[in-house]
């Protein structure tokens, strides 16, 4: 499914964000990516949607090897994969409803079958009456279930989150946990970055430690294990 | 692309102008007065370029036959001017009407030479070139039976030089004119979409092609470059007919004579709503640019 081989990035500023990265997921795992700022965590995620590509070593992902992957041939990768950001990045102008459907209008899909996985996705995040108000009247909670919502549409295979939870309260968090819960048991893969040492200790799934650019521990069921 | 997916672009398009009204109204005003000012300045230029035509085109050769010349001899020379390359026009005035020209300028006095006329037939002639009198008139000069060619000899060749060089500063003023125009159109356009980046890195995010993002932002680039034109139409369409329709009669015998309403008022309105859309267009375009190597 996601597959890095000898992956190495080093950023025009001299700074080396991952050091010869092996790492291979497979379908419908729940890997957490955990380890202290700075590490390369968020290069490490940004290069699975190729947000940042790598200097040297090859990605794939359903197959598709990103080192190769011409510009134009990204889009055909993004639909592939949902993406759910820490700052959840909906667009303040559309609707939640709007917002969902986004996602599906930018791979032209017909307005009934926009309209069906649209209210499905919705029904699934406990959204449905929420469709119609607009991100600044919503929670930080629910606006990261629209982003959810949004990441999920297309059906993709992988969906990747950076630190989904980063900027929600305890609660709220949980409650976002048991929607990723939910979409991994429906056979998706996640891969998931994140601070959040409860969340890790408590629903137990794969841990990659990412330290200096390096996967330093990669543990099935495993622990948040530092202190940061 | 498919046909639903260009209606949503247009869809797109218009919704944005009113979704983000503070800065399509910023655009627009910026189009408005910059179409003015051009639009104001196309019109000014393309008279005065009227004007130096017609200065030009007054320009004629006066060539005097020899007194002694008899009317065959007249004939022939006429026949040879016309022949000459480059005569648009030659007309004939015969000493007699010379002679009434002058009485009528210079007075009754001069009637008493109606008895013994001393002067020469005349040809006016007119170069198809208004450039090209100078040698035309020296070519006449050297035929039979001419007694004197007359062109205001080194007052034309300075009149030239006056319009050539008024007429390159008119064009280099237009071009600057027009260039500082698509230059602020463009930047306001570009502060617009700058203020919506984060909106173009969510749509390529979610898988977005370059073109579908940049669809929308061009054709919104044309809605605001023709909703800028609009003002500049209508307010130089009115005052142009105004002032031809209060000026042209009064201009009737004049050298200086107003371009005709129609279709002058079509061109310049024509040029201006090209000169709308496609700085839009191209405004937008250069400006999405930047924001599609997420």
């Amino acid at each position: 499914m996601i597959v890095m081989k000898d992956v190495y990035k080093k950023y025009p500023n001299g700074v080396v964000a991952a050091n010869g990265i092996n790492v291979e997921i497979n379908r419908g795992e729940f890997v957490y990516v955990v380890g202290p700022s700075g590490a390369g965590k968020s290069t490490f995620i940004k290069m699975m949607y190729r947000e940042e590509s790598p200097t040297k070593g090859d990605i794939l992902i359903n197959g598709i090897n990103l080192a190769t992957l011409r510009n134009k041939r990204v889009p055909l990768l993004r639909r592939q994969i949902g993406v759910v950001f820490q700052d959840f990045k909906l667009l303040p102008k559309l609707n939640v409803y709007e917002n969902v459907a986004f996602a599906l209008e930018v791979i032209e899909e017909s307005p009934k079958v926009i309209r069906k996985r649209v209210n499905e996705v919705l029904a699934l995040v406990g959204l449905t009456q929420k469709a119609r108000m607009f991100p600044n009247e919503l929670s930080g909670g629910e606006q990261q279930r629209v982003s959810i919502a949004r990441s999920i549409v297309n059906v993709p295979k992988v969906v990747i989150a950076d630190e989904p939870t980063g900027n929600l309260d305890p609660d709220t968090s949980w409650e976002i946990m048991r929607i990723f819960e939910q979409i991994n048991a429906l056979g998706t893969t996640i891969v998931m970055a994140t601070h959040n040492k409860e969340i890790v200790n408590t629903m137990r799934h794969r841990v990659l430690v990412v330290d200096g650019g390096m996967i330093t521990r990669d543990e099935d069921e495993g622990v948040y294990g530092y202190e940061s | 692309m498919k046909a639903r997916t260009m209606g949503r672009h247009l869809r797109e398009s218009l919704k944005s102008l009113g979704r983000n009204s503070w800065m399509t109204f910023a655009s627009v005003s910026a189009v408005t007065v910059t179409l003015l000012l051009v639009g104001v300045f196309i019109v000014i230029m393309m008279n005065l370029n009227q004007l130096a035509d017609n200065l030009e085109n007054d320009v004629e050769i006066k060539v005097i036959a020899d007194p002694a010349a008899d009317e065959a001899a007249v004939k022939e020379l006429e026949k040879q001017v016309r022949s000459t390359s480059g005569v648009e026009e030659v007309v004939y005035s015969s000493r007699d009407e010379e002679l009434d020209k002058m009485i009528k300028s210079f007075g009754d006095e001069l009637s008493l030479y109606k008895q013994s006329n001393p002067l020469g037939d005349a040809l006016y002639v007119k170069a198809k070139d208004p450039h090209d009198t100078a040698s035309i008139a020296k070519k006449i000069d050297t035929y039979d039976y001419t007694s004197q060619v007359v062109y205001g000899e080194g007052k034309v060749e300075k009149l030239f030089k006056v319009l050539n060089m008024s007429r390159n500063i008119g064009m280099v003023l237009i071009l600057a004119l027009l260039f500082t125009a698509m230059f602020l159109i463009s930047n306001t356009i570009r502060l617009t979409i700058v203020a919506r980046g984060r909106e173009i890195e969510i749509m390529k995010l979610v898988g977005a092609t370059n073109s579908f993002v940049r669809i929308p932002f061009v054709l919104e680039g044309i809605w605001l470059g023709v909703l800028g034109s609009i003002i500049p139409m209508a307010v130089i369409s009115f005052s142009y007919y105004e002032l031809y329709e209060q000026w042209e009669p009064k201009l009737q015998n004049e050298l200086f004579q107003l371009l005709h309403a129609m279709p002058f008022i079509l061109q310049v309105n024509g040029l201006l709503l090209f000169m709308g859309v496609f700085i839009g267009m191209w405004g937008s375009f250069m400006s999405v640019r930047k924001f599609l190597k997420i």
